[in-house]
């Protein structure tokens, strides 16, 4: 199948092996969307890599920036100030919504639901895209955290606005699930499908919601509590099956508390700078740093060997997209040919991400 | 059920709608509807509107004003933004006098618009608040190559312009510039009392070193005549 976009989520190809329709082998085969990105940051500065990494999964930017800036950030330890952090959290739930509600649109056009309920997912997607837009100056390509903070503040009244769509965002929720959560194609095409089990998620080094459907409730937001949020609080979901639907519905349920988040946080948030102390030129001494957030997709790392000079000497991306790609084929063993391009849609797979 | 609500809603509600929520927009700034666009032969929706306050597409070169722009350009030339330009579109020369002397502003300024990713990186590091983001959209052209490398004049724009694109983001600048640039005449004027302290330090100084050198040779002449009379 494939050098295609056999589901909407990048250029992809997956060799079967089939009987009949059932499944005996896949291999998946990517790369086609390579751009060679750790090499080309190491012979660029610190900051210069900051707009590539939005590139990496150019669904969530925000996420991708915060990671790389924490990972930064370890180098040349700057205080990040009260609303920055506060900010950083904002517009990283803001846009585990965007990931969330596309990727469940993806996942029933997967499914053969073409058009409409990914549509009304894109039209909440785009009220996001517009704060994004407001506060950066680009709906997808922010390019907006720095080290040490933000790049400019938020404009008047956006807080307001971000308000108004998180308040607004739980009807879109519950219409949603009126319409996916108990119908009877999605729950005949994907209960007991591409099962994952428990022993298989941690050994595979699976993360994000892909592990927590499977029932391991491991969320870096509460092992970690990088940023400030340890101050929030929030549930986190897990499944029991490991199967397509609780991937589904894992998802669904994170959003929740990711409004549950934003409202305490844009309740919280201080008057203040948005920008720490930060060294006019970047020029770390000798170190070896690895920062990692829970990302819309899993544990998103950023690996950096820093040698004395602006340019990082090893720059490494851990992308949760291409560890969770690994357990496709033991997904996909032994289940029909239409359910291998479902079980794909449900491990939320950027390839920008996969190929970096 | 949810589908026909969708349907029904969307005549009424402006939120059921997929496309843009402008609500909160003043009136004068929305985009004009696709249908009545353009409404003249080549005018360009992007020279009056702007689609946000902060949006950006490509860069462009400030200057202040005045019949040659290349007067009052803003550009020093010092090549910082192209070195840290992260897909390197931007290329600089400098320009020289008739003497081969270096006048502080570029001979050469290109930005290969197919190659930027308008990360707004030059923007941040230019010291001289030369470059600045322009949300022009319309670059459409049937040249792929050389209709897509903008040079040195058409990416001059002045900061009229700039006030009437990004009317916040370039009073901030400007109050900055003000700022520093009255911070920097402090800093002359502290400099120069300084050094007129200093001069008059060390006037006093001399004076007084002379006075010193003064009775010390009239002490010598005091010892030379003892020695004398002895």
């Amino acid at each position: 199948m494939g050098p295609h976009h056999p589901s909407t989520h990048g250029v992809f190809r997956m060799d079967v092996k089939l009987d009949g329709e059932t499944v005996v082998d896949l291999k998946p085969v990517f790369g086609y969307l390579h751009r060679n990105h750790e090499k080309l940051a190491e012979d660029m500065s610190y900051l210069a890599s900051m707009p590539f990494t939005d590139r990496l999964d150019y669904f969530n930017s925000m996420t991708n920036n915060w990671a790389y800036a924490l990972a930064a950030e370890q180098l040349v330890e700057i205080e990040v100030p009260e609303r920055a952090e506060y900010l950083r959290v904002i517009m990283a739930e803001l846009t585990r919504l965007v990931n969330h509600v596309s990727l469940v649109g993806f996942f029933v056009n997967d499914l053969g639901a073409l058009g409409t309920p990914l549509l009304y997912a894109f039209r909440e997607r785009e009220k996001i895209l517009d704060l994004f837009e407001q506060a950066s100056g680009a709906r997808m390509m922010c390019n907006y955290f720095r080290f040490g903070g933000l790049r400019c503040d938020v404009p008047e009244g956006w807080l307001d606005r971000a308000r108004e769509v998180t308040d607004r965002f739980p009807k879109f929720l519950d219409e949603y699930e009126q319409l996916l959560c108990e119908n009877e194609i999605i729950l005949s095409r994907t209960q007991g499908i591409g099962k994952l089990s428990r022993e298989l998620a941690i050994s595979a080094g699976i993360t994000g919601p892909m592990l927590r459907a499977s029932g391991v409730a491991y969320d870096l937001r509460k092992v970690d509590k990088y940023g400030i949020y340890d101050r929030f609080k929030f549930r986190v979901p897990y499944g029991e099956e490991g199967d397509c639907y609780d991937r589904f519905m894992v998802r669904m349920l994170e959003m929740r508390e990711s409004i549950q988040i934003l409202k305490q946080a844009l309740a919280d948030i201080p008057e203040g700078d948005i920008m720490g102390k930060a060294p006019r030129v970047f020029k770390p001494k000798p170190a070896e740093v690895y920062g990692r957030i829970e990302g819309p997709k899993g544990e998103l790392g950023f690996y950096l060997i820093a040698d004395g000079t602006p340019k990082p000497y090893r720059y490494r991306v851990r992308p949760p997209s291409l560890i969770n790609l690994t357990v496709l084929r033991d997904m996909c063993l032994g289940q029909k040919i239409a359910d291998a391009v479902v079980i794909l849609g449900s491990i939320d797979i950027v390839l920008g991400e996969v190929d970096r | 059920m949810v589908t026909l609500r969708n349907f029904v809603g969307s005549y009424f509600d402006s939120n059921r709608l997929t496309t843009n929520d402008y609500s909160w927009k003043p009136k004068d700034q929305l985009p004009q509807s696709a249908g009545e666009y353009p409404k003249e032969e080549g005018e360009q929706l992007s020279d009056t509107t702007t689609v946000t306050n902060y949006s950006r597409n490509f860069p462009m070169l400030l200057h202040d004003g005045g019949d040659d722009p290349m007067d009052t350009i803003r550009c020093v030339a010092c090549q910082i933004c192209e070195r840290e330009c992260p897909p390197q579109c931007i290329y600089i020369e400098k320009a020289y006098d008739e003497n081969g002397k270096y006048i502080k502003s570029p001979a050469k300024f290109d930005i290969d618009v197919s190659v930027c990713m308008s990360c707004q990186i030059c923007v941040e590091v230019c010291p001289f608040d030369a470059i600045v983001m322009n949300s022009q959209f319309e670059l459409s052209t049937p040249d792929r190559f050389g209709g897509l490398l903008l040079r040195r004049d058409d990416l001059l724009k002045s900061n009229d312009y700039y006030h009437q694109i990004h009317p916040e983001e370039a009073a901030a600048r400007d109050q900055k510039m003000a700022d520093e640039k009255a911070a920097k005449e402090a800093k002359k004027k502290a400099a120069a009392e300084a050094a007129k302290k200093k001069a008059e330090e060390k006037a006093k100084a001399e004076a007084e070193a002379k006075a010193l050198e003064e009775a010390g040779e009239k002490g010598k002449e005091e010892d030379s005549g003892k020695e004398e009379a002895s």
